[in-house]
This record gives C-alpha cells, sequence and structure tokens, in this order.
C-alpha cells in the first residue's frame, strides 16, 4: 500500500562543509543515509528520519541540519497535522499507535504556574555557601512518637522502629528495567545512584545477578505483574521493594518487551525464555482487592524479614487520594505517584496522551487526604512523572511530596533526545536498545558522570531556593506550601494545590 | 474579632523571663523594669506578661483569664452560662485594672476558679483535656470572648500597648509570682487586637517567642494531624502546640524537645559516638516536621519550670544570667544588667542548646506538692 503520510522531520547537509566522510551513515539506525554504489555520494532519504539528532551532534564538519518537516497540510486548528497523519497511520496499519517518553500534549503544567517565596527583612535568608544546607531525607514509615527513658545520661529509645532509606538528596531514579534500557544505561543509573548516595529502581526488568553484590544496596527492586526476575535472592539483595501497579504513561495496562529484545541475558535477569515475549499483564492477577495487596506487602515483608520498606506505585488517577489511603493502611511504607507525564519505553498513544491526572494536583491531594485522616507520617511520598528541574522538585516537595524519582531528566542526562522511538529498539544513542552496536555507544562510566553532575547541580540549585526560604533543612519545605503561590490559576485549582494565589 | 490577614504574622519582639529557682514570689516592678530597657523591641501593639505561684489561695483550680471584646455584655453572660454548665464556678470577679493607664480601648477582662464538672462522654477526658476542650470552644464558638489563659495559680495578662502600659492597666506590681515572663511585639503586618498579644497560653504551659518561622506550613500540617488547628494564625500558636504535644501529651523533657526543635547538623550528628548517632538520627527522622526553622527565640514556662532555647543556627540569640537562686533570660543582655547589675554568671547559649531553670527540691514540695 502506498504510504500517505507526510515525512517529521526533514535533512539539509550543507555541501561545501561535507567531505563525505561517512559517520552518518553508521550513526543513523533508521536508514537515512546510504552510500551510493561506487561510495562517492551519500544518498538521504529524510522519510525515515525521527529526529534523534544523533548525526547532527557527531558529523564531523557540522554539515547536517536536520528540523521538522516544514510542509504541511492547510492549516488547521481541529484537525491538525498530528492528528491527520495518526488517521492515515492507522488506516495503513489497522493497529494501536505506539509511541515512547511521556506525553507531549500541550496540557497546562502546574508547575509553571507556582511561584516560590524568599526571604526579606522580616526572616533572614541563609547563604549556602556559608551555612549548611541539609537535603538528606528518610523514606519509609514513622511512628506517631518516641518513647524514651531516660536514666542520667543515657537516653534509651523504647519505641520499635520502622525500617527507613537514607538519601543524601531527595531525588531518586525512577523504575527503567533492563531490558527496555540498554546494560550500559541501567548500569549507569545504578553507578550514579551509588556514588551519590541516592538510590535507583530496577523497572520490571529485574536485577543481573553480577550486579547484585554492588548496587543491591542502592537498588529499589520492582516487583510488577509480570513477576520477572523475581526471587529470594533478588529481593534479599536490594534496599527496598515496589510493587508496581501502575504507570503514568499507561494507567490501566499491561507492558510488552518485544521477544527480539529478550536476549540471553536478559531471559536469565528476567527468568524467562531467551527470544519470548516479555508481557506483563494489565492488574497483579493475585491482586483483585485492597485486601490482596495488602497480602502481597507481608508476603515482601515476610520474605525480607521485615527489614525493608516495602513501596507501591501507582499512576495518578482520579481518585488517587482514596487509593492512596488505602495504599498506606494496606502497610506500604512509601507510595509512588506516577503523573501523567511520566515516561515509558512503548505506550499505546491514545493511553499515554489521554489517562491520568497531573503529578501536581494528585500529590496535593495525596497529601492532604492522608493528613485529614492522620496517617500522613506512616508512609512517604515520592512524586514521579515529568520532573524537570531542580524547581519542579522544590514545588513537588512543598505540596507534600518527600522526594522525586526522575526517569526522562536522567535519560537526557545520559543522551536521549525525547525523539519517542524508544519501542522500536533502535535508540541512536544507545539507551534504550539491545543492539550491541548501539548499546556500546553509551560508556556506562561517563553516563555515571553525568547523572552523578546532574544530581549534584540541581542539588546546589535546591540548596538556593531553600536558602532563600530561610530553611536550612529539607524537612522544613515539605506540605509548607504557605511557600508557593499559584499565578494564572483558577479557584478550584488553588483549592486542590492548597495554595494561595500570587499578591494574596 | 480582627484577624491578621495573612498566612502568618510577621515580628520582631523583645523577651525576657525570670524565675527564683527558690519558690520565692517577687512582684512585677522588675521584669516591668527590663522591658522598658528594651522599649525599642516593641512598637506598642502588644504587650504581656505571665505569672506563676499567682493565686495561692486558690491553686488547686484552674483559673480562666476571659477577654471580652467592646464588652459585649451577651458574650460575657454566654461565657457564664457556658461555664455555669461545664465546672463548678468557685469564685470569679472582674479583674481589677487602672483606668487612667495609657491605653485605648481595653476590652472587658474576668477571671473565674472552676474545676471540671465533667459529664457523659467527657468522662473519659483527664481533666487538662477537658479543660482545653472547653477553652476551644469559647475561643472558637463564642463571639467577642477569649481565654487567655486557663492553668492553675498562674494567669496571663496581655493587651495592645507597650509593655509599661500594659503593666500599668493591669497594676502588675500588685502581684507576685516565681517567674514571670513578659513579651513586647512589633508586629509588621497585623493590626494590634488585644487577644493577639503575647504571651500565648493553654493550661499552665505559657510561651513568649520572638521570631519568624520558615517551616510554619510544615509545623503547622504535622500539629493538624494530632488536633491542634492554628486559629491564630501566628507563629508562637505553632511554637505552643509543639511544647504542647511534645511536653506535656508525649512527656518528653526539654533537653530531648531541644533536639527535635532546634537539631544539630548532619555534619556533626555523623561524628558522634554510635549511640549518640542513633538518638540524634532517629530524633531527626520521626519529628522532622517538628524541626523549626528560621530565626527564633522563645521562653516557656509551666508550673516548677522555665527554659529558653533559640533556633539552631542561632539567628535570634538569648542571653542567660544568675544571681543566686534567680535566673534571667532575655532578648539583650542590657535589659538583664539593668535590674541586675552584679550577675554571678552571664552567657549566650548555642543555637539549640537549652537554658533550663527548675524550682530546687525544696520548693517543688512547696509550691506545686
Ligand atoms: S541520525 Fe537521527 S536525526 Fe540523523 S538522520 Fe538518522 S534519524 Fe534523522
Ligand atoms: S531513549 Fe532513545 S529512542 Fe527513546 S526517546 Fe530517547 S533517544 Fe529516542
Amino acid at each position: 500500500m502506498k504510504s500517505h503520510l507526510l515525512p517529521d522531520f526533514v535533512v539539509e547537509r550543507i555541501e561545501e562543509r561535507c567531505n563525505r566522510c561517512g559517520v552518518c551513515v553508521k550513526q543513523c539506525p533508521w536508514g537515512v543515509y546510504s552510500w551510493n554504489e561506487d561510495k562517492t555520494e551519500i544518498l538521504i532519504d529524510y522519510t525515515k528520519c525521527v529526529g534523534c539528532q544523533r548525526c547532527v551532534v557527531y558529523c564531523p564538519n557540522k554539515a547536517l541540519i536536520v528540523r521538522p518537516y516544514p510542509g504541511s497540510y492547510r492549516p488547521n486548528a481541529y484537525w491538525t497535522k498530528e492528528v491527520i497523519s495518526d488517521i492515515k497511520k492507522q488506516a495503513e496499519q489497522g493497529g494501536v499507535l505506539l509511541v515512547g517518553t511521556g506525553s507531549d500534549r500541550p496540557y497546562k503544567v502546574y508547575f509553571d504556574h507556582i511561584l516560590l517565596n524568599a526571604s526579606q527583612v522580616t526572616n533572614p535568608s541563609i547563604d549556602p555557601l556559608r551555612e549548611p544546607m541539609e537535603l538528606r531525607t528518610f523514606l519509609g514509615r514513622k511512628p506517631d512518637r518516641l518513647e524514651i527513658e531516660i536514666d542520667g545520661d543515657d537516653v534509651e529509645i523504647k519505641t520499635e522502629l520502622y525500617p527507613n532509606l537514607v538519601v543524601e538528596t531527595p531525588i531518586l531514579f525512577a523504575g527503567m528495567s533492563y531490558g527496555a534500557l540498554s546494560k550500559n544505561a541501567f548500569l549507569a543509573l545504578a553507578m550514579a545512584a551509588k556514588e551519590f548516595g541516592t538510590l535507583f529502581c530496577t523497572g520490571e526488568g529485574g536485577l543481573p545477578k553480577d550486579m547484585r553484590e554492588e548496587y543491591g544496596p542502592v537498588a529499589i527492586v520492582q516487583c510488577a505483574s509480570g513477576r520477572f526476575g523475581v526471587d529470594p535472592e533478588y529481593l534479599n539483595c536490594a534496599a527496598a521493594i515496589e510493587i508496581k501497579i501502575g504507570q503514568g504513561a499507561k494507567p490501566g495496562i499491561g507492558g510488552h518487551l518485544p521477544g527480539e529484545k529478550v536476549t540471553a541475558e536478559i531471559s536469565a535477569t528476567r527468568m524467562i525464555p531467551e527470544g519470548t515475549d516479555a508481557l506483563s499483564p494489565a492488574p497483579h492477577h493475585d491482586i483483585y482487592s485492597i485486601e490482596d495487596l495488602s497480602m502481597l506487602i507481608y508476603a515482601l515483608k515476610e520474605a525480607t524479614n521485615y527489614e525493608k520498606p516495602v513501596f507501591v506505585k501507582i499512576a495518578a488517577v482520579h481518585n488517587v487520594a482514596a487509593i492512596a489511603s488505602g495504599i498506606v493502611r494496606a502497610g506500604a511504607d512509601v507510595i509512588v505517584i506516577d503523573g501523567f507525564r511520566g515516561g515509558t519505553g512503548a505506550s499505546p498513544k491514545v493511553m499515554r496522551d489521554h489517562v491520568g491526572i497531573p503529578i501536581e494536583l494528585a500529590i496535593a491531594a495525596v497529601d492532604q487526604r492522608l493528613r485529614e485522616e492522620g496517617i500522613r507520617h506512616k508512609c512517604s511520598i515520592i512524586a514521579s512523572g515529568g520532573i524537570r528541574c531542580s524547581a519542579d522538585v522544590v514545588k513537588a516537595i512543598a505540596l507534600g511530596a518527600d522526594a522525586v524519582y526522575i526517569g526522562t531528566a536522567a535519560l537526557i542526562a545520559l543522551g536521549c533526545t525525547m525523539c519517542q522511538k524508544c519501542y522500536t529498539g533502535k535508540c541512536a544513542w544507545g539507551i534504550c536498545t539491545q543492539d550491541p552496536n548501539l548499546a556500546k555507544r553509551l560508556n556506562p562510566k561517563e553516563g555515571a558522570k553525568r547523572l552523578v553532575n546532574l544530581l549534584r547541580a540541581w542539588s546546589l540549585e535546591i540548596k538556593d531556593m531553600l536558602g532563600g526560604m530561610g530553611i536550612n533543612a529539607i524537612e522544613s519545605l515539605r506540605s509548607n506550601r504557605e511557600q508557593l503561590r499559584g499565578i494564572g490559576l483558577e479557584e478550584w485549582e488553588l483549592r486542590v494545590l492548597g495554595i494561595k494565589g500570587a499578591g494574596e | 474579632m480582627i484577624k491578621p490577614r495573612d498566612d502568618k504574622e510577621f515580628q520582631g519582639c523583645g523577651i525576657f523571663g525570670v524565675m527564683d529557682r527558690s519558690g520565692k514570689r517577687f512582684n512585677g516592678e522588675m521584669i516591668v523594669e527590663a522591658m522598658k530597657n528594651m522599649h525599642v523591641r516593641g512598637n506598642g501593639l502588644g504587650g504581656g506578661f505571665a505569672v506563676y505561684g499567682l493565686y495561692p489561695k486558690y491553686k488547686d483550680y484552674y483559673c480562666l483569664h476571659v477577654m471580652i471584646q467592646d464588652w459585649n455584655e451577651e458574650a460575657k453572660m454566654e461565657v457564664d452560662r457556658f461555664l455555669d454548665a461545664n465546672f463548678d464556678i468557685v469564685h470569679d470577679e472582674e479583674i481589677p485594672t487602672n483606668e487612667d493607664a495609657n491605653v485605648e480601648n481595653p476590652p472587658l477582662f474576668w477571671r473565674y476558679f472552676v474545676s471540671p464538672q465533667k459529664k457523659g462522654e467527657d468522662k473519659k477526658l483527664s481533666d487538662d483535656d477537658y479543660v482545653i476542650k472547653k477553652v476551644m470552644h469559647i475561643n472558637t464558638k463564642i463571639k467577642d470572648a477569649y481565654v487567655i489563659s486557663s492553668g492553675k495559680n498562674m494567669g496571663v495578662f496581655k493587651g495592645v500597648g507597650f509593655p509599661e502600659d500594659i503593666a500599668e492597666f493591669f497594676m502588675i506590681e500588685k502581684y507576685k509570682g516565681y517567674i514571670w515572663t513578659a513579651h513586647s511585639r512589633f508586629p509588621t503586618n497585623t493590626p494590634g487586637w488585644w487577644g493577639g498579644a503575647h504571651p500565648f497560653c493553654i493550661l499552665d504551659w505559657t510561651v513568649v517567642h520572638n521570631g519568624e518561622i520558615s517551616s510554619y506550613g510544615t509545623n503547622k500540617r504535622y500539629l493538624e494531624m494530632f488536633g491542634y488547628y492554628c486559629t491564630l494564625q501566628t507563629d508562637t500558636e505553632v511554637m505552643a502546640y509543639a511544647f504542647d504535644l511534645l511536653m506535656r501529651r508525649q512527656g518528653l523533657p526539654i533537653e530531648i524537645v531541644a533536639k527535635i526543635l532546634a537539631p544539630p547538623m548532619w555534619d556533626i550528628i555523623d561524628h558522634m559516638d554510635e549511640k549518640k548517632k542513633k538518638l540524634y538520627t532517629t530524633l531527626r527522622m520521626v519529628y522532622a516536621p517538628l524541626l523549626i526553622n528560621g530565626p527564633w527565640t522563645v521562653i516557656v514556662a509551666h508550673h516548677g519550670e522555665m527554659f529558653g532555647l533559640t533556633d539552631r543556627i542561632r539567628l535570634r540569640p538569648i542571653t542567660a544570667g544568675e544571681k543566686g537562686d534567680l535566673l534571667f533570660l532575655s532578648s539583650e543582655e542590657a535589659a538583664i544588667r539593668a535590674v541586675c547589675p552584679d550577675l554571678d554568671r552571664v552567657w549566650t547559649p548555642h543555637g539549640g542548646e537549652p537554658v533550663v531553670g527548675r524550682l530546687n527540691e525544696k520548693a517543688l514540695k512547696k509550691v506545686i506538692g
């Protein structure tokens, strides 16, 4: 069938700069460039270009420009180019449209409608260059109170404590599985978490045996509906266990790792036959209710001798506050709320773009609900899905989160350019691929360095913002919504966020 | 009632406390002199005093100091009816005032000496919790009526004016006590109203505070989970509730509470010996939402004990002084020297290090017994 689609990108070559070195032919995994027969000319088929910009960055002569295809249908605010293209694609293929990464739709970004406070006169700001500024964060259940016995100088804590995790910055790496990610990308995340004193989540693809000893202590190991790679050693080598119920990019549906990506090592890690599709069911088939979730939480606690906090990750959906309250009561130590901007390796486009709610509103609603019920201290909250910068981190914490997960931002640090083609397995940056030639483009050591730099940069910026507010410990920011003001928000939005408007 | 307009008030202040650890009672002249010395720390929009050992004759009864805004007769009648229905009133009278004092539009002040008459469900409450519940009722449900103190054998006198004017108005030189604390306000954003002055009081706990809490939202929202609602929207209220929760309800001593409200830095904790490290880490982990951030100094008193504390990096220092059994705490050393020039010792404690005055054992029996 003849395709009716317009190209997405156009590739332009500045001829006087190009010396036909052939780097672009090697770099482009999408088949845009090819040599002519006698290797004197490089041909360009830009209809295949996904805009990943790999060739542009690596062209030694800076001879390439890749930009969105300028040609268009008759402009129409309703029947946009995207809408028309999607219909044509489906008419040609008859299937679900797949995409990678979080939603790119222009829904309102609440983070961009919230402004922060700073001290003036009545309260001194604190200079983070001169004074300590503390970001250390504890994740896990806290008791209602501490009972303490004092005998002269000897002070004894009588209350039994629940296991808690310590991170040196309130930023953790979100669950991204080995399988969706290349081993190198996965390793880079683990190495960076270890070096910086934070944690990474394995996602649902297990933790390779050769990584357990070194990186188990900084890993949150996931137990998802496919139960890939779950065994007692996996659970016990980790810092914590995360039950994944849902994901912001595709609430309500499962996952699918195509057989081509299930290499020997991935098959060993996931404990499934090589080359078979790894299918995660939409629900956990042993969790059809909150009591079932509670049973799984306690089964995992039993299996790990009550030494590890159990996280439960859900997508931010309409009744997220009530669901979160149930999860705390079911015994979770940490709740991860994944907003609708959350990323993915592969999701049906329709799910990614139309299901779920923004993380800012979800966090505010959950924090408020748990406080009204007097159980906020019984769990920690991690905000996930679409955290783009240190200001987003600060705003999420002031709205009520204890810490944040970053996924997309971490991948961008590793090289990702948000081309949205992760599901194809051909990631030009060596991140979302199992092709050994592509995967080796990412050096784990260098990747870890970039990630550590990012964590350091954001942490420094968070300290600046805290100091400006006259706060020297991150715990004094948590739920401190007095430090936030809304701009360009309606009455109901301010109410849900629990903040005042600017100038109020 | 004129409520603060903003999230919370912003203010600078002067605070002072003096205690005779032998339990000897002395009159209010000394503390008024000290507050005069810090005149410029206030702006005439609020001053007040708390006195312990004030009513020995009625020392077994809760004493409610009630303020009736605009002399609203209906409010007064409703308070009478409400107290009559919930307490035995053993004595009540108008609090004597000096009409020539330099204050404007003073409300009516009345004091009631009462003992709880618990009925039905309320029987389960302790006397203290019962009194708190009834006080909250008056403060939130009866228009124009406001209980400004509610402990036994103690009382609070406060209002709009410089402390020396308030002292003159209430004629506090006539009263005697073994602990006196005082407060002079410099609110920058609230209209003066008599109930908004300090000290802040629940039962026999009083708090005078100077500073601005940058962790206000965090602290407030944590305290709400334990049933404390910050209706006045002042920093002092947050402070008072934090002390009430940790010390009265959870029974923690000030030495521990100081490490919750103004904990040492992680750098210091990380270098402690294992046992201490565990204690301090656990305190910070469990009570993180009660870390009080920003610049503050506080003087807290209840029967038998007075203490002062400053924020963790001492952005608002406090000075302590000693002379025999007398312990002084003050925003400024000069104010202490003004009333006691030949001190035995004077010092400025580190941030987060409490200065604690306790009645000696003999006095404890005599005063509280
Ligand atoms: S490398 Fe990427 S940007 Fe360059 S041509 Fe290929 S697909 Fe397009
Ligand atoms: S991970 Fe790779 S394939 Fe996915 S969006 Fe980023 S660059 Fe594209």
